[in-house]
Parts: C-alpha cells; structure tokens; sequence
C-alpha cells in the first residue's frame, strides 16, 4: 500500500475527530447563554430564599472552571482534555467520570453492533448473491419485496413490534434490559448465556431490517457482475457453474459491499441508539437517552465524542483494507 | 441510489415481454411497467385521503391532552382510543401525520436545494472548490447527523418548534444530494451537448440553468424523495431521544410518549399501532417512490442484461 493513499486516510481521520471536538466545543456556546449564572438562578428559585451575591459567585465559579478565559484559550484547553478522552464528571451522578460511564457502557454497545452488522452484512450479501444467480433456487426471489419493506422502517420501529409480540404477547424473550436485574455483571457462564438471552430481540430488529439492503445491493452486482466478459469466457472455457459463482461472480461482486459498509456505519450507529432505547439495553444508546432526560451535557458530549471517533476509525480500518482486497487497486499516482 | 437503479434493471426483463407497445405511451401502462413507482404513490396518497377524511371527521382539536378520558380503548366515538394524558389518538394521527411530512418536506427541499448548489460547483467549476466541497461531503457523512441534532437540541430545549426542527434538520440533509448531483454534473459536463452550448458562447450561468438543469431534473427529483425519507428519519429520531416539540402530536412525539409510558408492556396496543403503521406506510411509499423514480432517471438501465 502506497504511503500517501495511508497518509491521506488518517489525515481524513484525524479531521473527523478534530471536527467533532469543535462542533461540540463551539455548538452549544452558540446560544450565548450563561451555563452558570441559570444554573445558579435555578438553584435560588428552587431554595426559595433571596439569595445575595448572586454575581460573585457567578464570578468565582467562572474563574473556577476558567470560563472568564478568553474563548480561544478554552478552546486549546478543550482540545486537550478531548484528546485525552477527559470528558470531565457527570453532572448528575456526581463523583463519576463521564469516561468511566462511557467504558461501562461501550461493551454493550460494541458487542451488540459488530455482531449484528458482521451477520446481516454474510447474511444478506449470501442472500443477495444467490438472488442474482440464474441457477439459484427460484423461492429466493419471493424474499426480496419482504426484506425491501423491512429495510425501509427504522430499527426501532421493528423494535417495538417484536416487544410486543415476543416479550409481552407471547413472553418468550425478555421485555427490556441487558441481563435480570439484581445480578451483578460478570464473565461467568450464567451471566454471559442470561446477557444473549436478552441481546436475542434487540440484535434481531437491527438484523432483519437491514438484510434488505446488503440483499439488494450483492443482487444488484451480481446482475452487473454475470454479464461481464471474464463470465462468459470462464463459461465457455467450460468452468462448473459453482466455481464461476464463487470465484468469479462473488469475488469481484463483493467489492462494493465493502465499500457500502463503510457509508453506512454512521446511519448504522444511530439506528442502534434508538434499538437501545427502546430495549432499554444498557449501552451507549441508553445512557445517551437518560443523559438527555437528565439536561447532562458532560455525558452527552462525551457520548458523542466517542460515537463519532469510533466510526471515523472503524471507516479508516475498512479503507485501509480495501486496498487489500482489490489486488487491481494499487493507489499509485498516474 | 445507484444500485437501487441497478436492481430495477434487474427486475425488468420479466416484465418486457408483458407490455405491448401500443400502451406503454399511456400512463397506465408506464405505472405497469414500472410498479414500484405506482404502488409508493398509491401508499402516499392513501396516506393523504386518511389526512382528508380524518378532518372532516373529528375535531382535531382534541389532539391535545385532556380532551378525554385517558387510556380508553377503541370505541365509536374514539376510533384510535385515547392515551395517558386523554389525547384523542384519532385527531392525534390525523394532525400529527402532516405535520411529520411537512418537516420531511420542508427539510428536504432546504436540503437538496443546498446540496444542488454545491453540487453544480463542485462538478461543474470544478478546482478548489470542488476540493473543499469533496472534503467536506466526505467527512460530513462520516459523522452520524442525528448526533450533530442532539447537540442543537439540546441547546433549544423546549424551544424547538416544528418548523425550527424542519430547518436544522435540513441543513444537515444537504451532504447525500450534493454527492450524487456532482457525479452527475461531472459526466454530463462531457457530453457533447454541453461541449457545443458551450463552444457557442453561452454563459456558464445559462449552461447550467439551460442545458445542465433540465437534464436532471429526474435525479433531483429521486434525490428530493430521498432526502425526504432521511429528514423524516432523523426528526423521528431527534423526537424519540426527547428532543422534539412537545406540544406537537408528531408521529415521532407519539412514539416518544408510547416508549416514555411504557405503553406496549402496559398492553396499550391502540396507542402505538397506528404510529407505527403510519411511519412504515410513510418509509415504504417514500422508499418505492425513490426506486420508481431512479427508473425515470436512469432508462439506460432498463436494457441491460
């Protein structure tokens, strides 16, 4: 792989990362409001007594917090604390760090949506595959418009359909939540087979909506791919059909699902927050949502921060292994 | 958008030898050969006739709380039932299902309106502009929308009114349109007939406006439709976060409140069924619009293989 083709990945990365530390640093200060001074009038009005001093104090706590600061030099200092992943503490539940949130959380998240993504991504891109093979079963074909109208809802929207028929109706999965309550999260054999139980609902409304599309989009190549002249010569040099489906059709028809994969992660990634939501499954979703009912914007910021950085690197990780898995592609400069 | 296109094609050659010539000019027969558009429409309109009746059939007033007596279910006098703070689901729906497609629409049109200017740019003028434009489409759909709305949101709390979502959503729907209109403009730059309005003197304002524009017309069009379905998508989103217009009985707010009173363990089925069936008649219709329409804007690709 060329350097400069590695070079200007990262680089893209690392504007991705500076770019959500600046729309989060600059963003809310749009609105010119005084975090301090309304959090301070609240706490008067909810105290009930004529508070004085009101103004030094407003003054201490921005000294404090180094909010008389000019804005650039916050801005550095912001910088800093995001590049150590220092989200500062949670405002409602105090003594935590909004980091140690986040890392509490994040397993959920990440196991939850890597293994649904790698399965639907097979999953369809097989489908897909034998859809778009003349010599495919012809049964296949009946799928598509089912998966297609699945595909054009929202995750949660199939969420609360299959709460309501599995969880509630007919009470075979759980209604909400990531492992029984009242046990305690560990990597025992118990906890680990009660934690799938409850994955089983959420992981099955982002599979089966997303199928449709990984489906559609391999049919789609492979129609492309099996009209193309190395198909044909590989048909007439007399190849078995088998061996033209997987080692010339599927090869070459794959690329773009790569590629594909790559565009959707961001869409991908909100789309679980809101499953998580409605599950009340306890990873990043969950914790975005009760930050939110809360008004806490450390956590929110910092779930953000850390959303984003991980799909700008987990698109850098799919670009840098594009290359590899196109041998035709050598990135060299004409 | 593109393989959406391709698929179509795919699905073609089983209806080629269906459709005799002599029909294919009438629209009837079009919307036969190209179903998907037929059907999303349908899907809309249906949409549209329940909005229609459902106004001259209840007060829509009664989409606000206290209208009622909570949690009843469906009856004659409320169709759709009423929910914890005694909305009239009915006035509820009928209310609420515009006003979700006039965010769509509103974000939709500031969206591809944008991005077909920066579209036009970036493929037709071409050099630093073009870069910065690329850039910053590429790293813009990197970043989830949804979480940049958050962030407003959260700002305006409990200011944001229908209309304000409808304009931040839109401003963030521009990155997707100005992608694919800038490929377009680039391959259709080298056409000859570009090349010769060109050659012929016209203003770059006039190639774009006169030549460029009405050929794609059916992209902006597919794009419009698509950028709809997005905006929809990330207002319900914002909604269900907690982060929509309270006061509004938007699909999305409905689903808000349905989650927030637990209303499916409660057994509450008639406060969540119609939300949901309304949203997935929406995305479907919007969704087989956009492949019929993808079909309109790409006719070559009906013929191949």
């Amino acid at each position: 792989m060329p350097l400069d083709y590695v070079a200007k990945r990262i680089g893209i990365f690392f504007l991705i990362v500076w770019l959500a530390a600046t729309i989060n640093f600059f963003l809310p200060r749009i609105g010119g409001k005084d975090p301090i001074r309304d959090m301070l009038i609240q706490q008067t009005a909810l105290s009930g007594s004529v508070q004085t001093g009101l103004e030094e104090m407003v003054e201490i706590y921005n000294e404090k917090f180094g909010l008389n600061r000019p804005l650039w030099q916050q801005y550095l200092t912001y910088l800093g604390d995001m590049s150590r992943l220092d989200f500062s503490y949670a405002i409602t539940n105090y003594p935590l760090r909004v980091s140690d949130m986040i890392m509490r959380a994040m397993p959920w998240t990440l196991l939850l949506l890597t293994t649904t993504t790698l399965f639907s991504w097979v999953l369809g891109t097989l489908l897909g595959a034998f859809m778009g093979w003349p010599r495919a079963p012809r049964f296949l074909s009946y799928l598509l418009p089912p998966l297609l109208s699945l595909n054009a809802i929202p995750f949660f929207l199939l969420g609360l359909i299959l709460i309501y028929l599995f969880a509630f109706h007919w009470r075979i999965f759980p209604l909400f939540g990531g492992y029984t309550q009242g046990t305690i999260p560990a990597l025992t054999p118990v906890f680990l087979r009660d934690a799938l139980y409850h994955s089983i609902l959420p992981a099955l409304s982002i599979i089966l909506v997303s199928l449709g599309g990984w489906a559609l989009g391999m049919r789609a190549m492979m129609i492309t791919t099996r009209g193309d002249d190395f198909v044909n010569f590989a048909d007439a040099k007399g190849l078995k059909g088998r061996s033209i489906f997987l080692h010339y059709a599927i090869r070459n028809a794959l690329l773009p699902q790569v590629t594909a994969l790559a565009l959707v992660l961001g869409q991908l990634v909100s789309g679980a927050v809101l499953v998580e939501i409605v599950f009340q499954y306890p990873g990043i979703g969950t914790l975005l949502y009760q930050s939110i009912l809360a008004s806490d914007f450390n956590v929110v910021q910092g779930v953000i921060f850390v959303l984003i950085v991980s799909i700008g690197l987990t698109t850098l990780i799919l670009d840098l292994i594009y290359p590899l898995l196109d041998p035709r592609i050598t990135y060299r400069r004409a | 958008m593109s393989s959406i296109a391709e698929v179509l094609s795919t699905q073609e050659p089983l209806h080629i030898e269906e459709v005799r010539p002599e029909r294919a000019r009438s629209t009837l027969g079009y919307l036969r050969r190209n179903p998907s558009l037929g059907i999303g429409v349908l899907f809309l309109v249906a949409l549209l006739l329940f909005v229609v009746i459902g106004h001259l059939t209840v007060d829509i007033i009664q989409y606000r709380p206290l209208s009622a007596r909570p949690l009843q279910s469906p009856s004659r006098e409320l169709p759709f039932g009423t929910d914890k703070q005694g909305r009239n689901l009915y006035a509820v729906m009928v209310e609420g299902t515009p006003m979700t497609l006039r965010v769509g629409l509103l974000a939709g049109v500031i969206g591809v309106a944008l991005g077909a200017t920066m579209g036009f740019i970036a493929g037709y003028y071409g050099g630093w502009a073009d870069n910065v434009i690329k850039l910053l489409v590429d790293v813009g759909l990197t970043i989830p929308g949804l979480l940049i709305l958050i962030i407003i949101g959260m700002r305006v709390r409990g200011g944001l009114t229908v209309d304000q979502m409808a304009l931040v959503v839109g401003l963030l729907a521009w990155l997707y349109p100005a992608r694919t209109i800038r490929a377009q403009v680039l391959t259709l730059k080298q056409r000859s007939f570009v090349q010769v309005a060109r050659l012929s003197g016209m203003s770059n304002w006039e190639v774009i406006v006169k030549e460029l524009l009405p050929n794609l017309l059916p992209y902006l069009g597919a794009s419009l439709v698509g950028s709809v379905s997005a905006a929809i998508l990330a207002s319900i989103g914002l909604e269900v976060l907690g982060l929509g217009p309270f006061e509004a009985p938007t699909l999305g707010m409905t689903i808000y409140w349905v989650i927030y009173n637990a209303a499916i363990i409660n057994g509450w089925w008639w406060w969540w069924v119609p939300p949901i069936i309304v949203i997935a008649i929406l995305f479907i219709g919007l969704f087989l619009v956009a492949v019929g329409l993808d079909e309109i804007a790409n006719p070559r690709m009906r013929n191949r293989v």
